[in-house]
């Protein structure tokens, strides 16, 4: 009984939708735009037409996600660490701060510095003439950075949080040096946080759309802008729908390689926001 | 250490600064800054357009989270008692809920719902003969929650299973014991024990819904949401206006954030207390 809404909400608005447009991916478009059936692969043969979105987000996902873990780990083992008890409570809720503000908004600010009258500006002064950044993968690359940063920090906060520092005494008491504590006590039970906060941003970015969107400025594009260029511009839908399933595909595979990879029972992990 | 972790605050905070500071600028032109002035705010509260996009926003997301609450939390107690296939299924539907991007949920549901409506509008304009297009399904209100609820349905149920599995099973059977009806044991019991997970599950939701730009854009039909009036904004050509909204935007969220963590921490330990 207290299950039926969600179920009902699963069916006609998960299940149906995807059933939808797996049918829509076999069809054609339609003289005027839309769907006409058919039975045709044609769709998915023409993927090739889009490949380099699906390079771009290939490339540049995975390489804002290994860039975020590399900026929020030492980031996250300050604050799980390092910090001052006091200070504790007060740091954290700066960093949750942006992850509750407008995504679209803080992107948004980093038109105006990536943009001619910001960075390029000031490298002007020094002499460098005619640096473009907007409009770049660097550009998107930073958006992606800046955007995802809190997301990837928590969840490594959450698991440094909870290890227990006094392993951390007893492998230095063992005459372990510092690198060596780290590399065999810290990291390996920090894995949960990693591996929780690499899957978030990396599920994320697969279909980011407004960060190519607006600091890539339709030279460094997504799949997701490919799919709303198909859907809303040119309203090739059967064909959209191909990009989409293919999306979810990739997604798919590159989620369980990655789990079995690094082992399933370490991606199960609460990640507290609030 | 200590510098690099200033480093980062100043990397996540200066673009936000920026943009606040941008919003009190009293020249014409959004790229050069001339202080101080907040005629652009009088200006801005008077766009009509503007302030329904807001509203339309505060709507949709307070309708979302409602709705998310309590069917997410419906679910999460009624899947305690659930084994076997039906469990495995519902598991395996709300992960998917989660990992499937929001633009291919968008677009997905775009295509289903238009589908859907152009076999039924022809029935409806048979069975309910009227003048006018009055009783024809669109997009609109009703898409956009739909689809957001769809999420963060997803995410309160895993925010609150875990609490439930956190839980002390015993409360609930001596609860039951000591006769108190089902009812009773839910409101006295289970409740407060899950309240900060089913609080949390609420403020999430509103906030997704809030934030949303990539659903709302595909299956909003005619209506506006603030951040598709935002981002068409910013489309159009930077102004100083969208400094203006978006510093609004995080004045917003920034209230609702402290009240949400001042009505947590207050609440928490009288609930548990309650427990």
């Amino acid at each position: 009984m207290l299950l039926l809404p969600t179920t009902l909400w699963f069916l006609l608005l998960l299940v149906m939708p995807l059933v939808v447009i797996a049918v829509y991916s076999l069809g054609e478009r339609a003289p005027a735009g839309g769907y006409q059936p058919a039975l045709t692969l044609a769709q998915y043969a023409n993927l090739l037409a889009r490949l380099k979105a699906f390079t771009n987000t290939l490339t540049l996902a995975p390489l804002g996600t290994v860039i975020c873990i590399v900026i929020a780990y030492p980031f996250a083992y300050y604050l799980a660490v390092k910090a001052g008890r006091g200070a504790k409570p007060f740091l954290l809720t700066l960093v949750i701060i942006p992850f509750w503000t407008s995504f679209l908004i803080r992107t948004y600010a980093w038109i105006y510095i990536l943009g001619g009258q910001g960075i390029p500006r000031l490298l002007e002064m020094i002499g460098i003439e005619d640096y473009r950044l907007i409009y770049t993968p660097t550009a998107v690359l930073i958006g992606i950075v800046y955007g995802y940063l809190p997301l990837m920090v928590l969840p490594i906060y959450v698991s440094l949080e909870k290890l227990d520092k006094s392993l951390l005494e007893v492998s230095s008491d063992l005459g372990a040096n510092p690198v060596r504590t780290f590399f065999q006590v810290t990291l390996p039970l920090s894995a949960p946080g990693l591996v929780t906060g690499s899957l978030l941003v990396f599920i994320l970015l697969m279909g980011e759309y407004l960060i190519p969107a607006l600091l890539g400025g339709g030279k460094v594009y997504f799949v997701g802008n490919a799919l709303v260029d198909l859907f809303l511009q040119s309203r090739n839908w059967p064909f959209g729908s191909a990009v989409a399933i293919t999306l979810v595909g990739i997604m798919l595979a590159a989620i369980t390689l990655y789990l079995t990879l690094v082992g399933r029972d370490r991606g199960r992990q609460d990640v507290s926001v609030l | 250490m200590r510098l690099y972790a200033a480093a980062v605050y100043l990397f996540l905070y200066g673009p936000i600064a920026l943009i606040v500071l941008f919003s009190f600028n009293a020249g014409r032109h959004a790229a050069s800054f001339e202080c101080c002035a907040t005629s652009w705010y009088s200006l801005t509260f008077n766009n009509t357009f503007l302030i329904e996009a807001l509203l339309n926003s505060l709507l949709i997301a307070g309708t979302t989270a409602v709705l998310a609450t309590i069917m997410g939390t419906m679910a999460s107690l009624a899947l305690q008692r659930v084994k076997g296939v039906l469990r495995l299924v519902f598991d395996a539907l709300t992960y998917i809920a989660i990992i499937i991007p929001g633009i291919v949920i968008g677009i997905a549901t775009l295509v289903a719902l238009v589908t859907v409506f152009d076999i039924l509008n022809p029935l409806i304009a048979k069975l309910w003969p009227s003048d006018g297009n009055a009783m024809a399904l669109g997009l609109g209100y009703g898409s956009v929650i739909a689809a957001h609820t769809l999420f963060t349905m997803a995410l309160v149920i895993i925010i609150v299973r875990a609490r439930i599995q956190g839980m002390d099973r015993s409360l609930i059977e001596a609860s039951a014991d000591l006769y108190a009806t089902p009812w009773a044991t839910f409101r006295q019991v289970t409740f407060p024990q899950i309240f900060p997970a089913v609080m949390s599950g609420f403020l999430l939701s509103f906030t997704f819904s809030f934030d949303d730009f990539i659903i709302a854009f595909f299956v909003a039909g005619p209506k506006t949401t603030l951040p598709i009036y935002v981002f068409a904004s910013i489309r159009r050509g930077i102004t100083p206006e969208t400094n203006v909204i978006a510093t609004t935007v995080l004045a917003v969220s920034l209230t609702l954030l402290i009240t949400a963590q001042f009505l947590l921490r207050s609440r928490a330990p009288k609930a548990g207390g309650k427990g």
